[in-house]
């Protein structure tokens, strides 16, 4: 397959030679798992996160809304990529110790993911029938323990098919902690790159292992949403 | 049992209720009749602070719950309420449905929850139903799962408002057996209905509201034959 596509290239006047990284493709594939657990990991703190803050958008309480308010607006008023970069080469300052790139790379994705899902969390809880608080009121049930088991729950699940997009962007998106070190996919292409001076190969190798990746989950997702739509 | 005194609600600058001042006795079944709109509703949700008086007070066993040190969580685990659009849980079981107060609100141990909403459930007639989700049940059998859900607090009085107005007709029989049935253990209830033959067979006392105010109090064969008001004539001509 790859030595077909390299033939083929290479008559289009491309001399691509995809052998020559066959014996890096092991350390390459690596980084699908690093790739993987960071936006996970990621993900979770931020919805995590994102809820607390959703809670707090719709509190009665103003600083709390102030605040997420104001969070929301700077993260998602600020490239990524500075976010990265002020977390990464600038808390340390602050810290006195340095944060190793997948930590900070989790950190800034998910205080970013945390802003954007906030948004969508809170739509969410918004569209739980009014009916349910008046319910579980009738029945004493406390603020916190209502949220939790009675909100919550129904909110994510009209909303879960965003959470899976939100997901998936945050997994393209995850290629940019390569620029802080973090041995990811994209790092990976990089390095067998720098190390064997092909340019082509790595990137489109891990450019299909993106694709495939992305796209698969897309589909995922939208079965998801079909099959939740029929539910209704 | 219940007592208002000169309870006043307003939304904004509509005045929805005007001086009402009335009392429900312990074992009194009262119906709350009136035209759309009249506050039906809102004179009951303030029986329990789901809306809260603008004005006057609601006494509960000679409490006044409008204070605001009053744990209204506690008060309102003695008051069960029944909804027209039933208001069940979607993502949990009836069973589940019916245990989650006494589980999570009460702390009664599972099995013993799991135990009471059974019987609970058996009394409504949907014990087999116990572990299907709602969006499974007819509107009539939600309606009992909701008034068993109630029930499992083990409250000392039940409100309903309008339990049988978004059930199909041949639906509303069987909510309306579970609530005589109710009746007769002897249940304090307060029943805002459209259900004039329902009201009158079961009801110790009419309660006739327009806009807002409590224009009749009285007991059903005296309200239905020889209504004081002109406005309960016309009213009772319409629906009867
Ligand atoms: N939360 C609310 N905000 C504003 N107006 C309300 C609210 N609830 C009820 N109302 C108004 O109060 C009046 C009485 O309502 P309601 O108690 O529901 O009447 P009923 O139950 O007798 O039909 C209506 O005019 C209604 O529009
Ligand atoms: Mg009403």
């Amino acid at each position: 397959m790859l030595r077909f596509t390299s033939a083929l290239l290479a008559q289009t006047g491309l001399a691509l030679d995809f052998s020559k990284i066959v014996p890096s493709i092991p350390f390459i594939l690596q980084g699908i798992g690093v790739t993987l657990a960071f936006t996970l990991v990621s993900a979770l703190i931020g919805f995590s996160w994102g809820t607390i803050l959703s809670i707090f958008k719709i509190s009665n309480i103003k600083p709390l809304k102030w605040f997420a308010d104001f969070y929301t607006s700077i993260f998602r008023g600020t490239p990524l990529i500075l976010q990265l970069a002020i977390i990464y080469y600038a808390t340390p300052q602050l810290l006195g110790y340095p944060i190793p790139g997948f930590q900070a790379g989790v950190i800034a994705f998910a205080l970013n993911s945390a802003a954007y899902s906030s948004e969508t969390i809170r739509g969410g809880i918004l569209a739980v029938d009014k009916g349910q608080r008046e319910a579980a009121m009738t029945l004493g049930v406390s603020y916190p323990l209502f949220m939790w088991d009675i909100i919550l729950p129904q909110a994510f699940k009209n909303i879960l098919p965003a959470l899976v997009n939100e997901s998936i962007a945050l997994l393209k998106d995850s290629a940019l902690v390569s620029t802080i070190g973090a041995q990811d996919l994209m790092r990976r292409a990089d390095i067998v790159r720098a190390e064997k001076f092909i340019y082509f190969e790595p990137y489109i190798f891990v450019g299909l292992i993106y694709y495939v990746m992305i796209t698969g989950f897309t589909l995922v997702a939208r079965r998801l949403e079909l099959r939740m739509r029929k539910s209704d | 049992m219940i007592r208002t005194e000169f309870l006043c609600k307003s939304f904004g600058k509509l005045d929805v209720l005007k001086d009402i001042s009335t009392n429900i006795e312990k074992g009194e079944v009262v119906a709350i009749i009136g035209p759309s709109g009249s506050g039906k509703s809102t004179f009951l949700r303030c029986l329990n602070l789901l809306e809260v008086p603008t004005r006057g007070r609601v006494y509960i066993d000679n409490v006044d719950i409008t204070q605001p040190q009053i744990d209204i969580k506690k008060v309102r685990q003695n008051m069960g309420m029944v909804f027209q659009h039933f208001n069940l849980f979607p993502h949990k079981t009836v069973l589940q449905n019916v245990t989650y107060g006494p589980c999570k609100v009460k702390q009664i141990s599972k099995p013993e929850a799991e135990k009471l909403g059974l019987d609970l459930l058996t009394k409504v007639g949907l014990a087999e139903k116990a572990n299907v989700y709602p969006s499974r049940l007819s509107g009539g059998q939600k309606q009992r799962v909701a008034i068993a859900r109630a029930l499992a607090m083990q409250p000392e009085v039940m409100l309903f408002d309008e339990p049988t107005s978004a059930l199909d007709p041949e639906m509303v029989k069987e909510v309306l057996d579970v609530m005589k049935g109710l009746v007769e253990s002897g249940m304090t209830m307060a029943i805002v209905t459209h259900e004039m033959g329902f009201a009158r067979e079961v009801a110790d006392r009419i309660l006739f509201l327009e806009t807002g105010r409590l224009v009749e109090d009285a007991p059903p064969d005296v309200f239905f034959t020889q209504p004081k008001s002109e406005r309960a004539c016309q009213f009772l001509e319409k629906v009867l």
